[in-house]
């Protein structure tokens, strides 16, 4: 695939306004959160830093983050009724504020996710414009993703052979590695894999049955008009 | 593939013997491994987001949360005085109906950003009601406005943040210009002498929200950015030539956005946003909403 842009980057995102950067964006780090924790969501925690923290409201970015995470890609309207079909569907949520942070670009977005299941995930991302944003912590790790290839996150005991193993499972669907970032901290490393077509259940499930990975989830790119996550 | 310039979409087309919307296709399907038919669906889906928001602006209740816009679409639809007879008059409305419904958190193409969303459906619905353009022609103009749009974006930016609203509704009036020559039967020069006069018109304006909200003056600016459109590709059809060449007036519209003062450049500090008027607008929006959200 070659680097050059769309063009439904220029004759789009479809999307619901007001602001490509503070609702499309938004809503698709919500989204992204969502993914990641793979269950019914019913609690969040969303602090909001910078740019976003001090203009949210004018733009709809609360909503359109909730609606993100109840599953809405950026162009469903029911972003706009987000906050009441949260409630209906019983989740609960929280808005913090950051006016200035240095640490972090100026819409950006943290995410605590906790799923009725028990299960939990936090991640942090910017929104870059146009819609387009940029997945950079999860779970405390350092990443660097966009979200608009298939990706595969996997947080694992950091032995020998980790890797191998993880590709090993993907190549064997017969899907290819695009990109591959390792990160390491303690005894822990974090892989973020981009490969060239959907990660199906089967190998997310053989990762999985790894006895030393701790967490392995995909997210699915989002493309206009498509972007429903299925419950 | 790879088009770094207006010419040498130009010089492709000549050496393919293809038109302009012939050659993006050809692009699209070069670089993202597609299909015609799944280059034509994506169109599609984008035209009719574009025909809906037009529709939902001229005909649903549309009052933006902060209150600056109301119903102004119809208002001027229903307009009882023309100055150049209705097909103006109504090709604004549609870029206001646009502007309320993407203000009121609808559904919109971002065709180049959210901010000038307004302008390709009004000129699109328009050649539609005024010239009964087909939508499978349509289609093609889309590809058209794509390719200045993409060299556009290679060259300059339709960030407001890096290129004021030169970069957003005055990119758009361009990617407009060149639909309204290609509909009409212009050739590529044709269609490149449009996008010139458009984005000259367009040279060093600011962005400055009022609020920071995409409403004042960004609807009003596209409905007139229609306008530069119709202007434009008229002047280009007609015969006579931007004595800048098009990619020379991109280049330069960069130069201009890189020496516009950040404040002019969606700060919020400067130009209307710094008005009295367009402060005491702010106060009174985030006073509002902050009540209404309890
Ligand atoms: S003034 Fe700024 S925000 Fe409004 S349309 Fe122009 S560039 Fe966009």
């Amino acid at each position: 695939m070659s680097e050059q842009p769309s063009i439904f980057d220029i004759l789009g995102p479809i999307m619901i306004g007001p602001s490509s950067s503070h609702t499309a964006g938004a809503s698709r780090i919500g989204y992204i959160a969502r993914q990641l924790l793979n269950e019914k969501p019913v609690r969040a925690v969303i602090t909001l830093y910078n740019s976003f923290a001090k203009t949210h409201k004018g733009h709809g970015t609360d909503r359109a983050i909730v609606g993100g995470i109840l599953g809405f890609g950026p162009d469903d309207p029911r972003i706009r009724q987000s906050f009441e079909i949260g409630k209906e569907e019983g989740l609960e949520w929280e808005f913090k504020f950051v006016g200035d942070s240095a640490r972090f670009h100026s819409n950006t977005a943290k995410i605590r996710l906790e799923g009725a299941g028990g299960g939990k995930v936090e991640i942090t991302g910017a929104s870059l414009g146009g819609g387009r944003i940029k997945i950079q912590e999860i779970e405390g790790f350092r990443v660097d993703f966009t979200a608009s290839m298939h990706t595969l996150v996997v947080i694992a005991d950091d032995i020998p052979g980790s890797i191998r193993n993880i590709s090993g499972a993907i190549a064997d669907r017969g899907s290819n590695i695009a990109n591959m970032y390792v990160s390491r901290s303690e005894k822990l490393a974090n892989m973020v894999i981009e490969v060239d077509q959907p990660i199906d259940k089967e190998t997310l499930k053989k990762i999985e049955s790894f006895p030393w990975v701790k967490f392995a989830r995909r997210v699915e790119p989002m493309v206009d008009g498509s972007s429903r996550y299925e419950k | 593939m790879e088009f770094n310039y207006l010419s040498e979409i130009v010089e492709y087309c000549r050496r393919e013997g293809k038109d302009m919307a012939q050659a993006m296709v050809d692009y699209e399907m070069k670089n993202k491994g597609l299909t015609r038919e799944q280059v034509y669906e994506g169109l599609k889906r984008v035209l009719l987001v574009m025909e809906e928001s037009v529709e939902q602006g001229m005909t649903q209740q549309v009052i933006t949360p902060s209150g600056m816009l109301n119903n102004w679409a119809k208002t001027v639809a229903q307009a009882s005085v023309n100055t150049l007879g209705p097909s103006l008059k109504m090709a604004a409305a549609r870029a206001i109906a646009v502007g309320e419904v993407n203000a009121c958190m609808g559904k919109i193409a971002a065709a180049p950003t959210a901010g000038s969303a307004g302008i390709l459906p009004a000129v699109l619905v328009t050649m539609m009601e005024e010239h009964g353009t087909t939508r499978e022609r349509l289609l093609d103009a889309l590809l058209v406005t794509s390719a200045v749009g993409l060299i556009f974006a290679k060259n300059s930016s339709f960030a407001g943040s890096e290129a004021g609203c030169m970069g957003e509704t005055g990119s758009a009036a361009a990617m407009g210009a060149a639909a309204i020559v290609y509909l009409l039967g212009g050739t590529e020069e044709q269609i490149l002498e449009a996008v010139g006069f458009a984005l000259k018109a367009s040279m060093g304006l600011v962005c400055d929200p009022v609020g920071g909200l995409v409403e004042e003056p960004c609807t009003t600016r596209n409905a007139v950015g229609v306008a530069n459109a119709f202007v434009s590709a008229q002047l280009a059809l007609a015969g006579i030539k931007s004595l800048i060449p098009a990619d020379e007036v991109i280049a330069a519209t960069k130069e201009v956005g890189d020496l516009m003062s950040p404040r002019l450049k969606e700060s919020g500090q400067g130009g209307l946003a710094n008005t009295k008027t367009g402060r005491e607008i702010q106060k009174r929006v985030f006073a509002t909403v902050r009540a209404q959200k309890g």
